[in-house]
């Protein structure tokens, strides 16, 4: 009985000594605010290079980017204020490295040191997970493809920028200015990053003779029948249509994004047809570099950096751009409309497009870069071999663009299949 | 802690005061039984309520909003979705490939099951037991993703008949057959990932067979299939019922051993959700309607087999 009653008066006393902790959580909880207080030092500190101008922060520094179209060029990048302190990105894999995959390639850290803007990188696999993450309107920004962007400007998830608050843009290739997949009635909505082709990609030991034409991805007879590699994305059906293009003229395909009905058909049966060669549809490039490096993929759509991976790691692969053609990307970094930190959003996006972060970029996820003068600060050849300054070899590559009902190849007498439908019939496609 | 270190002079009067308190209380709760009973389950039975049948509400409803332009969830009502979901025939054929893998899976599981707990219980040294059962279970303390990735090493076919490649996975450089990349790599990989769960309600059940039963069965002139089929099968038909509702439910969920073993030839109704739910969050969660109803039936099917008294 006397236990018993020590036991429960220690229960008791605990359960008071905890309550005291519990109520002496609050001002702890309240005090939090100090270590916000810690990054305004940091953003004091920015560095002329960026900005400021401006006054001396002011309490709120959430100054929305005044629209003064009539400042000068120079002192376009003083308008815009401090930074935030703060920056949460959605990139690509390979678009933002801080040095924790390889030391020497890191392009955020000297953003941060200069700017005070702490980046939040999340990695977005594809550009549907882009789409989804940006929709949450927690992100200040997004490097997004062409299949992307259409959606998202649509979706008013990004805003119209002004490229006088960002000096580098001046050096940006004009053959990838205000396009279709990053402007609006001649508005831009975001800057270029770079631009690469979805490469046909080959195991060398199985093709003694290196092959140039998509048929190998696509003809039941393929020398790769067994092995082919698949993009696993509705996007894909686009390769299908490209195919069909050059092998099908009957069908009129003048653009493998503006598809009516009948051109739609026929490029999912072709790809019903591709499923009995296929080996693997692979989303995650790592999937797709494990196979090449384990060489039971024969051949496959791929990027040039899942090609340089894998060779680094002794696949005996090349890589290639067919003679149909080629599907590629032109990606743009937008601001998000609801972005809380726009200030170091603008100043990020004149950074990646430096010529110094640019060609840092490009070399490290094998892309030709955007910016023109980033060619002189890529190793030898880099340039050339990505065909960075070639229009010649872009005029056949075709940008992930979202398809719309209206068809983007100018017809109007059809209705064009619409990028959400793609979506359906792919993973019909694929059950 | 701040706060307690001035009371603890005054501790000695505290603490008959909490203890007369804390005697208050719980004579307030015998006389209130149901609130004892609150006060005891009523935060584990609020965090499943929202926790769980919310979010699993949350889904349902998903399923009813219609997908706008860009593939956004607006908040116009439709039931387009789910009869896409019901109607279609590639989404319909692979909730039936789920099914059937699923089943498989089962069966194979049960196959295997049954003699390995029969030796572990009736066979096996008493002394051995426990290590038997520590083996089973070792497995579930590996990573899922590794044994998927082993799995898939192990039934690599060999490339080298087109390329100059040598070897292939274990099963084709030990023996020159391997099941490849489909269905029954699937089947096997997940009944080796789930054997574990069969093997444990049925050897619970077989340790609670009294040896006598065998005994007068035996005594009875029953052959040993007679023994199986009229003594042992009756008692553990509920442990086989509870132990299939592990292998069925997760075989029929799962979506990454498709992927990861066939390279994403084959797809289970998992992994056709997983390809929509990012593009069109609706028509995905429709979908999932499938599984949910199909475990609905299952469950109700196995609870008349009083599976869940052997749990």
């Amino acid at each position: 009985m006397k236990t018993q009653r020590i036991v429960s008066a220690l229960g008791a006393s605990l359960a008071l000594v905890l309550a005291a902790c519990g109520s002496d959580a609050k001002p702890a909880a309240v005090s939090t605010p100090k270590s916000t207080e810690a990054v305004t030092p940091a953003a004091e500190t920015t560095p002329p290079a960026v900005a400021s101008v401006a006054p001396e922060i002011t309490s709120a520094d959430t100054v929305a980017v005044q629209d003064t179209a009539a400042v000068a060029n120079t002192a376009a990048a003083g308008d815009l204020g401090d930074g935030e302190g703060e920056l949460n990105l959605i990139v690509w894999a390979g678009y933002a490295e801080d040095g924790s995959t390889d030391p020497a390639v890191d392009w955020v850290t000297p953003f941060e040191d200069e700017t005070g803007c702490a980046v939040n990188v999340k990695i977005g696999n594809s550009s549907d997970e882009m789409v989804q993450l940006m929709q949450s309107g927690e992100y200040d920004g997004v490097s997004a493809s062409g299949d992307a962007t259409t959606r998202l400007i649509e979706g008013g998830e990004v805003a119209e920028i002004d490229t006088d608050l960002i000096p580098n843009y001046a050096d940006v290739f004009d053959g990838l200015k205000l396009k279709p997949w990053n402007s609006v009635d001649g508005k831009p909505y975001g800057v270029p990053h770079g631009r690469g082709a979805n490469l046909l990609v080959y195991n060398t030991e199985a093709f003694t003779t290196a092959p140039d034409s998509m048929s190998v991805m696509f003809a039941p007879d393929s020398p790769a029948a067994g092995g082919v590699s698949v993009y696993d994305s509705a996007i894909y059906i686009a390769d299908a249509a490209l195919y069909l293009m050059a092998t099908q003229p009957d069908l009129g395909i003048t653009n493998p994004y503006a598809l009516d009905q009948t051109q739609f058909d026929a490029a999912l049966a072709l790809l019903g047809q591709q499923e009995g060669i296929a080996s693997q549809y692979w989303a995650l490039y790592t999937d797709q570099q494990a196979e090449l490096e384990a060489g039971t993929v024969l051949a496959g759509t791929t990027w040039q950096v899942i090609v340089s991976l894998a060779e680094a790691n002794g696949a005996k692969i090349a890589a290639t751009k067919p003679k149909e053609g080629a599907t590629g990307w032109s990606d743009t970094w937008m601001l998000s409309s609801k972005a809380q930190h726009p200030n170091c959003m603008y100043m990020w996006m004149n950074h990646i497009i430096s010529p110094e972060a640019n060609a840092q970029v490009a070399e490290w996820f094998g892309e030709a870069p955007s910016n023109a003068k980033a060619c002189d600060l890529t190793s030898d050849g880099f340039c050339d071999n990505f065909h960075a300054e070639d229009d010649g070899y872009w005029d056949d590559v075709w940008y992930w663009t979202t398809a719309t009902e209206k068809c983007l190849d100018g017809r109007t007498d059809v209705a064009c299949v619409p990028y959400e439908e793609w979506v359906t019939a792919w993973a019909e496609l694929r059950a | 802690m701040t706060v307690s270190s001035p009371s603890n002079p005054a501790s000695n009067q505290v603490i008959p005061t909490a203890s007369s308190a804390a005697a208050r209380l719980s004579g307030f709760l015998r006389r209130r039984p149901r609130l004892a009973l609150l006060s005891t389950i009523g935060a584990p039975v609020l965090w499943m309520l929202l926790v769980y049948i919310a979010s699993l509400m949350l889904l349902v409803a998903a399923a009813f909003f219609k997908i706008g332009k860009s593939g956004k969830t607006t908040t116009e009502f439709t039931t387009e979705n789910l009869r896409d979901a019901v109607t279609t025939s590639a989404y319909v054929q692979a909730v039936l490939r789920s099914l059937s893998i699923a089943a498989m899976v089962t069966g194979a599981c049960f196959v295997i099951a049954l003699p390995m707990a029969f030796y572990i219980v009736k066979i096996a040294k008493p002394s051995a037991r426990r290590r038997l059962i520590v083996a089973v279970l070792l497995p579930l303390w590996a990573g899922y993703l590794v044994k998927g990735y082993a799995w898939k090493a192990i039934f690599t076919p060999d490339a080298g008949k087109r390329a100059a490649r040598q070897g292939g996975g274990f099963l084709e450089s030990m023996i020159g057959w391997t099941p490849g990349s489909g269905t029954l790599a699937v089947v096997i990989t997940l009944t080796y990932l789930w054997l574990p769960y069969m093997v444990l309600p049925i050897y619970a059940g077989l340790e609670r067979l009294p040896p006598s039963y065998l005994d007068a069965s035996g005594d009875l002139g029953a052959r040993p299939l007679r023994t199986f089929r009229s003594v042992i099968m009756p008692i553990l038909i509920p442990s086989i019922a509870a132990g299939s509702i592990f292998t069925f439910a997760l075989s029929l969920g799962d979506y990454i051993t498709p992927k990861i073993v066939t390279g994403g030839k084959l797809q289970m109704i998992g992994n056709v959700i997983d390809t929509l739910q990012q593009q069109n969050q609706a028509l995905s969660a429709a979908l999932t309607l499938w599984p949910i109803a199909i475990i609905i039936v299952y469950l109700i099917g196995m609870a008349r087999l009083k599976a869940f008294e052997n749990i």
